[in-house]
Protein backbone atom coordinates (compact mmCIF):
# COMPACT_ATOMS: atom_id res chain seq x y z
CA UNK A 1 0.00 0.00 0.00
CA UNK A 2 2.81 2.61 0.85
CA UNK A 3 4.60 1.46 -2.36
CA UNK A 4 1.86 2.31 -4.23
CA UNK A 5 1.22 5.43 -2.83
CA UNK A 6 5.07 6.88 -3.26
CA UNK A 7 4.45 5.58 -6.77
CA UNK A 8 1.34 7.61 -7.19
CA UNK A 9 2.82 10.78 -5.02
CA UNK A 10 6.16 10.40 -7.32
CA UNK A 11 3.99 10.31 -10.44
CA UNK A 12 1.78 13.18 -9.47
CA UNK A 13 4.76 15.01 -9.01
CA UNK A 14 6.57 14.75 -12.06
CA UNK A 15 3.96 15.31 -13.48
CA UNK A 16 3.39 17.85 -11.62
CA UNK A 17 7.23 19.08 -12.32
CA UNK A 18 6.51 18.77 -16.01
CA UNK A 19 3.70 20.82 -16.40
CA UNK A 20 5.77 23.90 -14.66
CA UNK A 21 9.33 23.35 -14.94
CA UNK A 22 9.01 22.30 -18.73
CA UNK A 23 6.36 22.75 -21.52
CA UNK A 24 6.64 21.70 -24.79
CA UNK A 25 6.81 25.64 -25.75
CA UNK A 26 9.65 26.25 -23.40
CA UNK A 27 11.70 26.51 -27.42
CA UNK A 28 9.18 29.13 -28.76
CA UNK A 29 8.92 31.62 -26.17
CA UNK A 30 12.79 31.39 -25.92
CA UNK A 31 12.94 32.08 -29.47
CA UNK A 32 10.16 35.06 -29.37
CA UNK A 33 12.01 36.27 -26.28
CA UNK A 34 15.69 36.14 -28.55
CA UNK A 35 13.38 37.99 -31.59
CA UNK A 36 12.54 41.30 -28.76
CA UNK A 37 15.88 41.11 -27.98
CA UNK A 38 17.57 41.49 -31.52
CA UNK A 39 14.45 44.66 -31.76
CA UNK A 40 15.93 46.21 -29.06
CA UNK A 41 19.51 45.66 -29.63
CA UNK A 42 18.98 47.58 -32.90
CA UNK A 43 16.47 49.73 -31.93
CA UNK A 44 18.95 50.77 -29.07
CA UNK A 45 21.90 52.01 -31.62
CA UNK A 46 19.40 53.82 -33.74
CA UNK A 47 17.98 55.02 -29.90
CA UNK A 48 21.09 55.91 -28.61
CA UNK A 49 22.35 57.93 -31.49
CA UNK A 50 18.79 59.90 -31.08
CA UNK A 51 19.26 60.68 -27.53
CA UNK A 52 23.15 61.71 -28.47
CA UNK A 53 24.29 58.83 -26.51
CA UNK A 54 26.21 57.43 -29.47
CA UNK A 55 28.01 59.41 -32.02
CA UNK A 56 25.60 59.61 -35.55
CA UNK A 57 26.84 57.31 -38.04
CA UNK A 58 24.76 57.25 -40.95
CA UNK A 59 26.12 53.58 -42.29
CA UNK A 60 25.86 52.09 -38.99
CA UNK A 61 22.39 53.41 -38.57
CA UNK A 62 21.30 52.51 -41.66
CA UNK A 63 22.66 48.50 -40.96
CA UNK A 64 20.67 48.84 -37.46
CA UNK A 65 17.82 49.85 -39.78
CA UNK A 66 17.40 47.31 -42.03
CA UNK A 67 18.13 44.77 -39.60
CA UNK A 68 15.05 45.78 -37.73
CA UNK A 69 13.15 45.66 -40.78
CA UNK A 70 13.93 42.45 -41.57
CA UNK A 71 13.59 41.24 -38.45
CA UNK A 72 9.75 42.55 -38.78
CA UNK A 73 9.39 41.12 -41.78
CA UNK A 74 10.16 37.24 -40.62
CA UNK A 75 6.91 34.67 -40.21
CA UNK A 76 6.59 34.44 -35.96
CA UNK A 77 3.63 31.92 -36.55
CA UNK A 78 5.97 28.92 -34.75
CA UNK A 79 6.99 31.27 -31.93
CA UNK A 80 3.86 32.13 -30.66
CA UNK A 81 1.75 28.40 -30.27
CA UNK A 82 -1.72 28.02 -28.72
CA UNK A 83 -1.07 27.55 -25.15
CA UNK A 84 1.80 29.63 -24.37
CA UNK A 85 0.63 32.12 -22.60
CA UNK A 86 1.50 33.49 -18.93
CA UNK A 87 -1.71 32.13 -17.79
CA UNK A 88 -1.18 28.88 -18.96
CA UNK A 89 2.94 28.34 -18.76
CA UNK A 90 5.44 29.68 -16.72
CA UNK A 91 8.13 32.17 -18.17
CA UNK A 92 6.14 34.43 -20.59
CA UNK A 93 4.34 37.71 -20.01
CA UNK A 94 2.37 36.78 -23.15
CA UNK A 95 -1.16 37.67 -22.26
CA UNK A 96 -4.18 34.92 -23.54
CA UNK A 97 -5.49 38.22 -24.96
CA UNK A 98 -3.10 37.86 -27.85
CA UNK A 99 -4.60 34.02 -29.27
CA UNK A 100 -8.12 35.81 -29.12
CA UNK A 101 -7.80 38.78 -30.90
CA UNK A 102 -5.69 37.70 -33.80
CA UNK A 103 -7.00 40.12 -36.72
CA UNK A 104 -5.64 43.10 -34.37
CA UNK A 105 -2.71 41.32 -33.65
CA UNK A 106 -1.93 41.03 -37.15
CA UNK A 107 -3.00 44.79 -37.76
CA UNK A 108 -0.29 45.97 -35.01
CA UNK A 109 2.41 43.67 -36.29
CA UNK A 110 1.52 45.11 -39.77
CA UNK A 111 1.84 48.81 -37.88
CA UNK A 112 5.37 47.86 -36.68
CA UNK A 113 6.30 46.53 -40.32
CA UNK A 114 5.29 49.93 -41.42
CA UNK A 115 7.43 52.01 -39.00
CA UNK A 116 10.83 49.88 -39.97
CA UNK A 117 10.13 50.30 -43.25
CA UNK A 118 9.85 54.20 -42.31
CA UNK A 119 12.80 54.15 -40.39
CA UNK A 120 14.88 52.30 -42.67
CA UNK A 121 14.57 55.13 -45.05
CA UNK A 122 15.22 57.21 -42.45
CA UNK A 123 17.83 56.44 -40.85
CA UNK A 124 20.73 57.23 -42.82
CA UNK A 125 19.26 60.41 -43.91
CA UNK A 126 20.48 62.56 -41.02
CA UNK A 127 20.12 62.56 -37.83
CA UNK A 128 17.08 64.79 -37.24
CA UNK A 129 15.58 62.38 -39.86
CA UNK A 130 16.14 59.09 -37.99
CA UNK A 131 14.80 60.81 -34.40
CA UNK A 132 11.91 61.91 -36.64
CA UNK A 133 11.41 57.85 -36.84
CA UNK A 134 11.28 56.96 -33.51
CA UNK A 135 8.53 57.93 -31.88
CA UNK A 136 6.35 55.96 -34.28
CA UNK A 137 8.56 52.97 -33.55
CA UNK A 138 7.92 53.29 -29.96
CA UNK A 139 4.28 53.70 -30.63
CA UNK A 140 4.20 50.07 -32.50
CA UNK A 141 6.23 48.74 -30.07
CA UNK A 142 3.85 50.27 -27.52
CA UNK A 143 0.80 49.13 -28.68
CA UNK A 144 1.31 45.32 -28.82
CA UNK A 145 2.90 45.74 -25.31
CA UNK A 146 0.03 47.96 -23.95
CA UNK A 147 -2.71 45.43 -25.58
CA UNK A 148 -0.78 42.04 -24.89
CA UNK A 149 1.92 41.77 -22.34
CA UNK A 150 1.23 41.33 -18.72
CA UNK A 151 2.91 44.34 -16.68
CA UNK A 152 5.89 43.14 -14.67
CA UNK B 1 -32.76 49.00 32.23
CA UNK B 2 -35.63 50.64 30.37
CA UNK B 3 -33.54 53.73 30.97
CA UNK B 4 -30.40 51.89 29.47
CA UNK B 5 -32.05 50.67 26.57
CA UNK B 6 -33.72 54.55 26.47
CA UNK B 7 -30.25 56.05 26.24
CA UNK B 8 -28.73 53.59 23.95
CA UNK B 9 -31.42 54.70 21.91
CA UNK B 10 -30.80 58.50 22.08
CA UNK B 11 -27.08 57.61 21.38
CA UNK B 12 -28.20 55.64 18.41
CA UNK B 13 -29.75 58.90 16.91
CA UNK B 14 -27.63 61.66 18.06
CA UNK B 15 -24.89 58.87 15.80
CA UNK B 16 -27.08 58.62 13.19
CA UNK B 17 -28.17 62.03 12.68
CA UNK B 18 -23.90 62.71 13.27
CA UNK B 19 -23.21 60.16 10.63
CA UNK B 20 -25.77 62.32 8.75
CA UNK B 21 -23.94 65.27 9.01
CA UNK B 22 -20.58 64.71 8.21
CA UNK B 23 -21.24 62.34 5.46
CA UNK B 24 -23.48 65.16 3.45
CA UNK B 25 -21.59 65.52 0.10
CA UNK B 26 -19.81 68.88 -0.23
CA UNK B 27 -20.16 71.60 -2.68
CA UNK B 28 -18.08 74.68 -4.16
CA UNK B 29 -20.97 77.83 -4.27
CA UNK B 30 -21.24 79.40 -7.49
CA UNK B 31 -20.01 82.44 -6.55
CA UNK B 32 -16.84 81.17 -6.68
CA UNK B 33 -16.70 80.99 -10.21
CA UNK B 34 -17.72 84.72 -11.20
CA UNK B 35 -15.34 86.24 -13.54
CA UNK B 36 -13.17 83.26 -14.20
CA UNK B 37 -13.46 82.82 -18.15
CA UNK B 38 -13.03 79.65 -19.73
CA UNK B 39 -10.06 78.95 -22.83
CA UNK B 40 -10.75 76.06 -24.51
CA UNK B 41 -7.27 76.04 -25.67
CA UNK B 42 -6.43 75.59 -22.08
CA UNK B 43 -8.90 73.46 -21.15
CA UNK B 44 -7.61 70.90 -23.88
CA UNK B 45 -4.06 70.87 -22.34
CA UNK B 46 -5.55 70.14 -19.15
CA UNK B 47 -7.51 67.07 -20.54
CA UNK B 48 -4.16 66.02 -21.93
CA UNK B 49 -2.45 66.40 -18.48
CA UNK B 50 -4.92 65.15 -16.19
CA UNK B 51 -5.23 61.78 -18.52
CA UNK B 52 -9.09 61.42 -18.93
CA UNK B 53 -8.96 59.95 -22.17
CA UNK B 54 -6.85 57.01 -20.37
CA UNK B 55 -9.91 55.73 -18.51
CA UNK B 56 -12.54 57.30 -20.27
CA UNK B 57 -12.34 56.85 -23.64
CA UNK B 58 -13.25 52.99 -24.82
CA UNK B 59 -10.40 50.35 -24.19
CA UNK B 60 -7.65 50.19 -26.78
CA UNK B 61 -9.08 53.64 -28.75
CA UNK B 62 -6.56 55.30 -31.46
CA UNK B 63 -5.73 58.66 -32.21
CA UNK B 64 -9.01 60.45 -33.05
CA UNK B 65 -11.26 57.43 -31.09
CA UNK B 66 -9.88 58.61 -27.49
CA UNK B 67 -11.93 61.86 -27.83
CA UNK B 68 -14.74 59.85 -27.77
CA UNK B 69 -15.31 59.68 -23.85
CA UNK B 70 -17.85 56.52 -23.75
CA UNK B 71 -16.64 54.96 -21.07
CA UNK B 72 -16.77 51.31 -20.18
CA UNK B 73 -13.05 50.37 -19.43
CA UNK B 74 -12.98 47.92 -16.23
CA UNK B 75 -11.41 49.19 -13.33
CA UNK B 76 -10.84 45.87 -10.26
CA UNK B 77 -9.75 46.55 -7.30
CA UNK B 78 -10.35 44.86 -3.35
CA UNK B 79 -13.52 46.66 -3.37
CA UNK B 80 -15.42 45.24 -6.55
CA UNK B 81 -15.13 46.61 -10.22
CA UNK B 82 -15.33 50.23 -11.67
CA UNK B 83 -16.49 50.84 -15.07
CA UNK B 84 -15.63 54.12 -16.51
CA UNK B 85 -19.03 56.49 -17.14
CA UNK B 86 -19.83 58.26 -20.79
CA UNK B 87 -18.25 61.61 -19.60
CA UNK B 88 -19.35 62.87 -23.50
CA UNK B 89 -21.12 65.72 -23.83
CA UNK B 90 -24.14 63.65 -24.89
CA UNK B 91 -26.95 65.46 -23.15
CA UNK B 92 -28.61 61.96 -21.55
CA UNK B 93 -25.74 59.19 -21.94
CA UNK B 94 -22.92 61.73 -21.30
CA UNK B 95 -22.70 64.81 -18.86
CA UNK B 96 -24.02 67.10 -21.61
CA UNK B 97 -26.24 68.57 -19.31
CA UNK B 98 -23.48 69.58 -16.37
CA UNK B 99 -22.53 72.92 -15.84
CA UNK B 100 -19.27 74.21 -15.09
CA UNK B 101 -19.60 74.12 -11.25
CA UNK B 102 -21.20 70.40 -11.71
CA UNK B 103 -17.75 70.07 -13.18
CA UNK B 104 -15.91 71.90 -10.04
CA UNK B 105 -18.12 69.73 -7.43
CA UNK B 106 -17.02 66.44 -9.25
CA UNK B 107 -13.38 66.85 -9.51
CA UNK B 108 -12.98 68.92 -6.82
CA UNK B 109 -15.30 67.08 -4.16
CA UNK B 110 -16.06 63.71 -5.48
CA UNK B 111 -19.84 65.29 -5.27
CA UNK B 112 -22.48 64.26 -8.31
CA UNK B 113 -24.69 66.74 -9.72
CA UNK B 114 -27.78 65.00 -7.99
CA UNK B 115 -25.65 65.03 -4.66
CA UNK B 116 -24.27 61.66 -4.31
CA UNK B 117 -20.85 60.63 -3.60
CA UNK B 118 -18.45 59.24 -6.09
CA UNK B 119 -16.00 56.14 -6.03
CA UNK B 120 -12.41 57.45 -5.16
CA UNK B 121 -11.50 55.34 -8.28
CA UNK B 122 -12.36 58.45 -10.19
CA UNK B 123 -9.10 60.29 -8.56
CA UNK B 124 -10.86 63.29 -7.10
CA UNK B 125 -8.64 63.04 -4.82
CA UNK B 126 -6.01 64.53 -6.72
CA UNK B 127 -8.24 66.77 -9.22
CA UNK B 128 -9.32 68.66 -5.92
CA UNK B 129 -5.85 70.46 -6.20
CA UNK B 130 -6.73 72.27 -9.59
CA UNK B 131 -7.41 75.40 -9.95
CA UNK B 132 -11.05 76.63 -10.92
CA UNK B 133 -9.86 78.54 -13.62
CA UNK B 134 -8.50 74.77 -15.13
CA UNK B 135 -12.01 73.16 -14.56
CA UNK B 136 -13.77 75.69 -15.72
CA UNK B 137 -11.61 75.42 -19.41
CA UNK B 138 -11.96 71.73 -19.18
CA UNK B 139 -15.31 71.82 -19.47
CA UNK B 140 -15.58 74.25 -22.31
CA UNK B 141 -13.08 71.73 -24.08
CA UNK B 142 -15.42 68.83 -23.48
CA UNK B 143 -18.53 70.31 -24.66
CA UNK B 144 -16.67 70.43 -27.58
CA UNK B 145 -15.71 66.75 -28.16
CA UNK B 146 -18.13 64.23 -30.03
CA UNK B 147 -21.49 62.66 -28.16
CA UNK B 148 -21.58 59.68 -27.68
CA UNK B 149 -24.25 57.85 -26.55
CA UNK B 150 -22.97 54.42 -25.49
CA UNK B 151 -24.99 54.10 -21.91
CA UNK B 152 -22.65 53.88 -19.11
CA UNK B 153 -22.32 50.63 -16.81
CA UNK B 154 -23.15 50.71 -13.10
CA UNK B 155 -20.25 49.70 -10.89
CA UNK B 156 -20.08 45.82 -9.73
CA UNK B 157 -19.02 46.95 -6.33
CA UNK B 158 -20.64 44.63 -3.16
CA UNK B 159 -21.89 45.50 0.47
CA UNK B 160 -21.37 47.35 2.23
CA UNK B 161 -18.89 49.44 -0.08
CA UNK B 162 -21.75 49.87 -2.32
CA UNK B 163 -23.21 52.32 0.53
CA UNK B 164 -22.56 55.75 -1.23
CA UNK B 165 -23.26 57.90 1.89
CA UNK B 166 -20.49 56.10 3.90
CA UNK B 167 -17.79 57.41 1.33
CA UNK B 168 -18.56 60.65 2.86
CA UNK B 169 -16.95 59.14 6.20
CA UNK B 170 -14.05 58.11 3.56
CA UNK B 171 -13.91 61.63 2.44
CA UNK B 172 -13.40 63.07 6.04
CA UNK B 173 -10.71 60.69 6.87
CA UNK B 174 -8.88 60.69 3.51
CA UNK B 175 -9.21 63.22 1.10
CA UNK B 176 -7.32 66.15 2.44
CA UNK B 177 -6.42 69.32 -0.29
CA UNK B 178 -3.08 70.38 -0.26
CA UNK B 179 0.16 68.79 -1.55
CA UNK B 180 2.28 65.86 -0.65
CA UNK B 181 5.60 67.48 -1.66
CA UNK B 182 5.92 70.32 0.37
CA UNK B 183 9.19 71.76 -0.43
CA UNK B 184 8.84 72.93 -4.28
CA UNK B 185 11.21 75.88 -4.38
CA UNK B 186 11.32 76.30 -8.05
CA UNK B 187 8.46 77.79 -10.30
CA UNK B 188 9.73 74.79 -12.34
CA UNK B 189 9.05 72.17 -9.14
CA UNK B 190 6.11 73.99 -8.94
CA UNK B 191 4.73 73.31 -11.95
CA UNK B 192 5.42 69.72 -12.27
CA UNK B 193 3.96 69.28 -8.65
CA UNK B 194 0.51 70.86 -9.67
CA UNK B 195 0.72 68.80 -13.28
CA UNK B 196 1.30 65.49 -11.10
CA UNK B 197 -0.54 65.78 -7.45
CA UNK B 198 -3.36 67.87 -9.16
CA UNK B 199 -3.95 67.02 -13.04
CA UNK B 200 -1.82 63.62 -13.75
CA UNK B 201 -2.51 61.44 -10.80
CA UNK B 202 0.30 59.32 -10.79
CA UNK B 203 0.78 59.02 -7.00
CA UNK B 204 -2.78 57.05 -7.73
CA UNK B 205 -1.46 53.63 -8.82
CA UNK B 206 2.32 54.44 -8.18
CA UNK B 207 1.44 55.05 -3.89
CA UNK B 208 0.70 51.57 -2.61
CA UNK B 209 -2.93 52.36 -0.76
CA UNK B 210 -4.53 51.02 2.74
CA UNK B 211 -6.80 49.12 3.82
CA UNK B 212 -9.60 51.14 2.91
CA UNK B 213 -8.27 52.05 -0.13
CA UNK B 214 -6.55 55.06 0.29
CA UNK B 215 -3.68 56.37 -0.77
CA UNK B 216 -0.30 56.04 1.74
CA UNK B 217 1.07 59.47 1.42
CA UNK B 218 4.07 58.77 4.03
CA UNK B 219 5.05 56.27 1.02
CA UNK B 220 4.61 58.52 -1.96
CA UNK B 221 5.64 57.08 -5.14
CA UNK B 222 6.99 54.05 -3.56
CA UNK B 223 5.28 51.67 -5.79
CA UNK B 224 2.64 49.36 -5.45
CA UNK B 225 0.72 46.09 -6.47
CA UNK B 226 -1.29 46.26 -10.08
CA UNK B 227 -5.06 46.24 -9.35
CA UNK B 228 -5.54 44.75 -12.76
CA UNK B 229 -4.07 41.85 -12.71
CA UNK B 230 -0.57 40.48 -11.85
CA UNK B 231 2.69 42.74 -11.26
CA UNK B 232 3.78 45.41 -9.76
CA UNK B 233 3.27 49.40 -10.41
CA UNK B 234 7.26 50.54 -9.85
CA UNK B 235 8.29 52.56 -7.12
CA UNK B 236 9.66 56.00 -9.13
CA UNK B 237 11.39 57.14 -5.95
CA UNK B 238 15.33 57.72 -5.90
CA UNK B 239 15.31 54.24 -3.81
CA UNK B 240 14.44 52.56 -7.04
CA UNK B 241 14.20 54.83 -10.24
CA UNK B 242 17.93 55.46 -11.64
CA UNK B 243 16.89 57.14 -14.81
CA UNK B 244 18.68 60.08 -15.66
CA UNK B 245 16.56 63.66 -16.65
CA UNK B 246 17.03 62.82 -19.98
CA UNK B 247 15.66 59.25 -19.89
CA UNK B 248 12.91 59.91 -18.29
CA UNK B 249 11.97 62.76 -21.22
CA UNK B 250 12.72 60.04 -23.86
CA UNK B 251 10.38 57.77 -22.04
CA UNK B 252 7.58 60.50 -22.06
CA UNK B 253 7.96 61.15 -25.50
CA UNK B 254 8.61 57.73 -27.18
CA UNK B 255 7.81 55.47 -24.67
CA UNK B 256 11.28 53.92 -24.95
CA UNK B 257 12.57 52.94 -21.46
CA UNK B 258 16.41 53.13 -20.92
CA UNK B 259 16.84 49.82 -22.14
CA UNK B 260 14.43 50.19 -25.17
CA UNK B 261 12.02 47.88 -23.75
CA UNK B 262 8.46 50.02 -24.05
CA UNK B 263 5.86 50.95 -22.06
CA UNK B 264 3.02 48.47 -21.54
CA UNK B 265 0.07 48.22 -19.51
CA UNK B 266 -1.74 50.93 -18.21
CA UNK B 267 1.40 53.15 -18.77
CA UNK B 268 0.93 53.25 -22.48
CA UNK B 269 -1.65 55.04 -22.40
CA UNK B 270 -0.32 57.56 -20.15
CA UNK B 271 2.93 57.79 -22.37
CA UNK B 272 0.24 58.61 -24.79
CA UNK B 273 -1.13 61.39 -23.19
CA UNK B 274 2.97 62.62 -22.02
CA UNK B 275 3.82 62.88 -25.75
CA UNK B 276 1.15 65.37 -26.24
CA UNK B 277 2.09 67.13 -24.05
CA UNK B 278 4.83 70.70 -24.23
CA UNK B 279 8.23 69.84 -23.43
CA UNK B 280 8.13 72.40 -20.65
CA UNK B 281 5.66 70.87 -18.77
CA UNK B 282 7.46 67.56 -19.12
CA UNK B 283 10.40 68.77 -17.88
CA UNK B 284 8.67 69.95 -15.36
CA UNK B 285 7.58 66.69 -14.19
CA UNK B 286 10.80 65.22 -14.26
CA UNK B 287 12.00 67.79 -12.02
CA UNK B 288 9.59 66.73 -10.15
CA UNK B 289 10.25 63.05 -9.95
CA UNK B 290 14.19 63.81 -9.23
CA UNK B 291 12.92 65.93 -6.48
CA UNK B 292 10.49 62.91 -4.77
CA UNK B 293 12.06 61.83 -1.54
CA UNK B 294 13.11 58.06 -1.02
CA UNK B 295 10.66 55.89 -0.23
CA UNK B 296 10.21 52.25 0.50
Amino acid sequence: MLKKITLAVAGLTMATTAVFAESPHDGAIAARKAHMVLYGHNIGILGGMAQGKIDYNADAASAAAANLAALTKMSQGSYWPQGSDAGSVKGTRALGALWQNFPDVIAKSGDMVAAAAAMETAAGGGLDSLRGGMRALGGACSACHKAYRQPE
Amino acid sequence: MKRLLAILALLGAVGAGVFWVVTAPETTDATALAGIVADVEQGAAVFVAGGCASCHAAANAKDAARLELTGGRAFPSDFGTFYAPNISPHPSAGIGGWSALDLVNAMRHGTSPDGAHYFPAFPYTTYQNATLGDIVSLHAYMQTLPAMDTASKPHDVGFPFNIRRSLGGWKLLFLRPGWVMQDAATPQLQRGRYLVEALGHCGECHTPRNLLGAVQTDRWMAGAPNPSGSGEIPNITPTKLDWSGPDLLYYFTTGFRPDFDTAGGHMSDVVENLAQMPEGDLNAIVAYIQALAAAN
